[in-house]
């Protein structure tokens, strides 16, 4: 009785294990197909330095978005000529953020999340955390964004 | 003379001839029996008799959504070109912007309609024994048409769609664990791109319309199985004292008769407002100010803002989140809590429980939209 009670268990056993194999053995190629578009991406996101020439960037007191390998940046050149680069997706819930000169703040529009436009620090609303900053070097005729 | 006696043996004949036609089905598909259950199927009259209506308007609104799908499907490109294809459909095809304007209205008004269905099923208690399982499938088949419409709004590849998007499945990638992976299948990278559109264009046109098909067999069938019922104040009812129509003809009538009305409301709506296409997305730009999702979103989106506001951070965005499933899993368990005609308490607090979904979606929402 014992004997066959065990010898049930392990054909069970074998059994599910092989089912699960098997279905682990369709599952993955499944998988890595439909997730193709997100490891390119992956790839792209390993970026961490972009230059842009003197003539892209944007007038003083505006700001512009670009696309930082797999990342979006605002980059926003203050009234006083400094330039600062932030994440430009919004840390609630994914929106792209907006830079309003009059209001000297980041808006978002989605919830009325705020960002400080210096530090990127999140200020009012649903926003959890604070903009990630990039780096921004002024060289000649050009500038280079970073990401440490 | 002999011509109406000819007219008299042709149309007996004719009839001969069906009833031989009539039998030989008969015999292979068992029509008679079929048609034995069908005779004996009645409809409960009575005060509340109208919302019986809103299954069927539900109804007739999918099948005209698989119409119109299939003939947007004719045209429609999904990927990179969805947008062109969409405007094409909308500005160069002759009556596209109508059967584009018929789609787009229908799929409100199937949400719509749907949910006065369901809060008529939870006010009637229809989801007491033995109709349990009414209840869950139509849950699941109200959370497919949520997905159906949420998944629709983004093939046109619009700005609104694309953010609508990226803030709708920011919530499920907000899990812990599963949500990369959820990104990396359903959105196919890092952002909502036309990897998206494609993919969303899959679900929407083949894998929620079969889904949704058998779920909803499987609802039909049970009310074939378990008819109507009645509310509690016509339980209360001695029963000789509550009266019932046949299924066939009478309420069938009424129903075709409902679905026409419902029908040519849908064609003045599509007529009179033709659904707009707005500016083609573009992934570097901000969102637009006011942005908001689409009416049947809005009370989540209000409760999301405004726990933002209150309570800043995770905490806010889980507890809303929370609040959501928490109010969905026992709006589910409602059949197993108020499970029979006798149980005074447990009716009413599950009235109650209604009765705050109603109010407080309607206050959602009203609220959401005053404080665009
Ligand atoms: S996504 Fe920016 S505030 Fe919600």
């Amino acid at each position: 009785m014992p004997a066959d009670l065990t010898r049930r268990k392990l054909i069970w056993g074998g059994l599910g294990a092989a089912a699960a194999a098997y279905a682990g053995a369709l599952g993955y190629p499944v998988y890595r197909y439909l997730a193709d578009p997100a490891e390119e991406a992956a790839e792209l996101a390993k970026v961490t330095e972009m230059e842009l020439p003197e003539e892209e960037l944007p007038a003083a007191g505006s700001a512009t978005i670009l696309q930082f390998g797999a990342r979006k940046a605002i980059l926003i050149r203050h009234d006083d000529d400094t330039m600062v680069c932030f994440s430009a997706v919004c840390t609630h819930l994914g929106c792209t953020v907006a830079y309003q000169a009059d209001q000297d703040r980041i808006y978002c529009a989605c919830h009325g999340g705020v960002y400080d436009p210096r530090t990127g620090q999140n200020v009012s609303g649903p926003p959890p955390r604070p903009l990630e900053e990039f780096n921004v070097e002024r060289l000649d005729g050009k500038v280079v964004i970073r990401r440490a | 003379m002999w011509r109406g006696s000819m007219a008299k043996s042709s149309s007996a004949g004719l009839s001969a001839l069906g009833a031989r036609v009539w039998n030989w089905c008969d015999e292979r598909l068992a029509l008679s029996s079929i048609w034995a259950i069908a005779e004996k199927k009645t409809v409960p009259l009575h005060r509340h008799t109208f919302w019986y209506f809103w299954g069927g308007i539900s109804l007739l609104l999918f099948i005209v959504q698989a119409i119109t799908g299939v003939l947007l499907l004719i045209y429609y490109r999904p990927g990179p070109e969805a947008y062109d294809s969409v405007r094409s459909i909308t500005y160069d095809i002759q009556f596209g912007w109508f059967v584009r304007s018929l789609h787009s209205w229908a799929a409100n008004l199937m949400v719509f309609a749907v949910f006065v269905h369901m809060f008529s099923v939870a006010f009637m208690k229809a989801y007491r024994r033995p109709r349990e399982f009414g209840w869950w499938t139509g849950l699941a088949l109200m959370g497919l048409v949520l997905v159906f419409g949420f998944s629709g709004y983004l093939l046109p590849w619009d700005e609104l769609s694309y953010f609508a998007t990226a803030v709708g499945l920011e919530i499920p990638r907000s899990l812990p664990g599963v949500g990369a992976l959820i990104a990396n299948i359903v959105q196919g990278g890092p952002e909502v791109s036309t990897v998206t559109v494609q993919r969303f264009f899959a679900l929407h046109v083949f894998v929620l319309p079969l889904v949704f098909m058998g779920i909803l067999g499987v609802h039909l069938a049970l009310i074939m199985k378990h008819g109507s019922a009645v509310p509690p104040s016509e339980e209360a009812r001695p029963e000789r004292e509550r009266r019932s129509i046949p299924f066939f003809p009478n309420f069938a009538t009424q129903d075709l008769v409902m679905w026409l009305i419902c029908f040519n409301v849908l064609c003045v709506m599509a007529f009179v407002f033709p659904w707009q296409l707005g500016k083609p997305a573009d992934p570097l730009a901000s969102a637009p100010e006011g942005i908001h999702p689409e009416w049947y979103f809005m009370s989540q989106f209000q409760v999301l803002k405004v726990l933002g506001e209150w309570i800043p951070g995770y905490l806010g965005e889980i507890l809303g989140i929370g609040l959501f499933t928490l109010g969905g899993v026992l709006w589910g368990l409602l059949p197993l809590y108020d499970n029979t005609s006798q149980s005074g308490v447990r009716a009413r607090h599950a009235t109650w429980l209604a009765l705050i979904a109603l109010i407080g979606l309607l206050a959602l929402t009203i609220w959401g939209y005053a404080g665009l």
